[in-house]
């Protein structure tokens, strides 16, 4: 459940970023997260239903963007979406691949008034 | 004042950036005592503290030892690893299901006078939460229990992913429990290709020895 904490972090950034553009009210909140990031989805939004309730963003949606995985090969340079952080080059065979893509804990933006 | 429309504001902030610099700067108090800091992190009984109690004791006599310890409740731990030669500093997460950097900063702090060699920080039992948050470690470590089911890295692969080394335990009860090590050792492989494993039995020491020179090593390349 540290989706939870994550979700404070969220709202405190959001908060932030809020007051530091001088508004009163947050309509949406669009976070992005990436398929290998550990996160449940389901829990985060549980999370935002419970944690925004006392905050500039009570009435605010949430919009969370999957950002799938995305590796590449430090062989041949082929990038390609995966399910697996270790995924095997398609191209070329190599073993090692990395990861550059799904990763993503993010508050990408928001709308305020 | 009329009501301004909605406005996009675009921020692109990650959400553990928070997070990750305040484990940088553990990172740097660890670096400036010139001391390896390793994030131990298991299911709950895997026996991380069992094999801390026996690293201890063996160890103290060479190399300033320190040990972070972290449970959501009671000093238990830290009484049980008490009185080895090592600074010991309990920290209690309270419903939190993992330490994070601002935890570990504030327990380093006890440490300041000591400046420990090699730091232990032994996470909340939980193999899924702790796989996201950076302490300021240098080296992290995974522990597999013999009684867990060798299919334990298929299930949780994400933490295994981020470890740089393996330690099977309690291996003076693998035949007891009909642990099948090369089904466990090929689970360990089909995650992480390639993952250094040491196989230690804590009671009897069986194996220890590779993981204190695993230790060293990790020390010497730091």
């Amino acid at each position: 459940m540290h989706e939870l904490s994550l979700m404070e972090s969220v709202l405190e950034i959001a908060s932030r970023h809020a007051e530091e553009q001088a508004a009163t009210r947050i309509h949406s909140i669009t976070i992005r997260i990436g398929d290998m990031s550990g996160v449940s989805i389901d829990a985060l939004t549980f999370a935002f239903d419970v944690l925004a309730r006392e905050t500039i963003a009570a009435e605010a949606s949430l919009n969370v963007v999957r950002v799938p995985a995305r590796c590449k090969c430090p062989e041949c340079d082929h990038e390609f979406e995966t399910d697996s952080p270790f995924a095997t080059c398609p191209r070329c065979g190599t073993l090692r691949t990395e990861l550059v893509q799904g990763r993503e804990i993010e508050l990408a933006s928001m709308e305020v008034s | 004042m009329p009501q301004s429309n909605p406005r996009t504001i675009v921020i692109r902030e990650s959400v553990l950036d928070k997070n990750r610099t305040i484990a940088r700067a553990n990172r740097a108090q660890f670096d400036a005592w010139n001391c390896l800091a390793v994030n131990m992190i298991s299911s709950p009984g895997a026996g991380k503290t069992a094999l801390l109690e026996r690293t201890l004791s063996d160890l103290s006599g060479d190399l300033r030892l320190a040990v972070i310890v972290g449970d959501l409740a009671t000093d238990n731990d830290a009484k049980r690893m008490n009185d080895r030669g090592a600074e010991i500093v309990q920290v209690n997460t309270g419903d939190i299901c993992h330490l994070d950097a601002a935890m570990v900063a504030r327990a380093a702090e006890a440490l300041v006078g000591r400046a420990p060699e090699v730091c232990f920080i032994e996470n909340v039992g939980n193999m899924v939460c702790p796989a996201a948050f950076d302490l300021g470690e240098h080296v992290r470590v995974v522990l597999l229990s013999v009684t867990e089911g060798e299919d334990k890295p298929l299930k949780y692969p994400r933490i295994f992913h981020t470890a740089d080394l393996v330690v099977v335990t309690k291996m003076d009860i693998a035949d007891a429990v009909g642990f099948d090590r090369q089904a466990a050792l090929d689970a360990i492989n089909r995650v992480f290709p390639g993952v250094p494993v040491v196989e230690v039995s804590a009671r009897t020491g069986a194996g220890m020895d590779a993981w204190y020179g695993w230790i060293e090593e990790k020390r010497t390349l730091k």
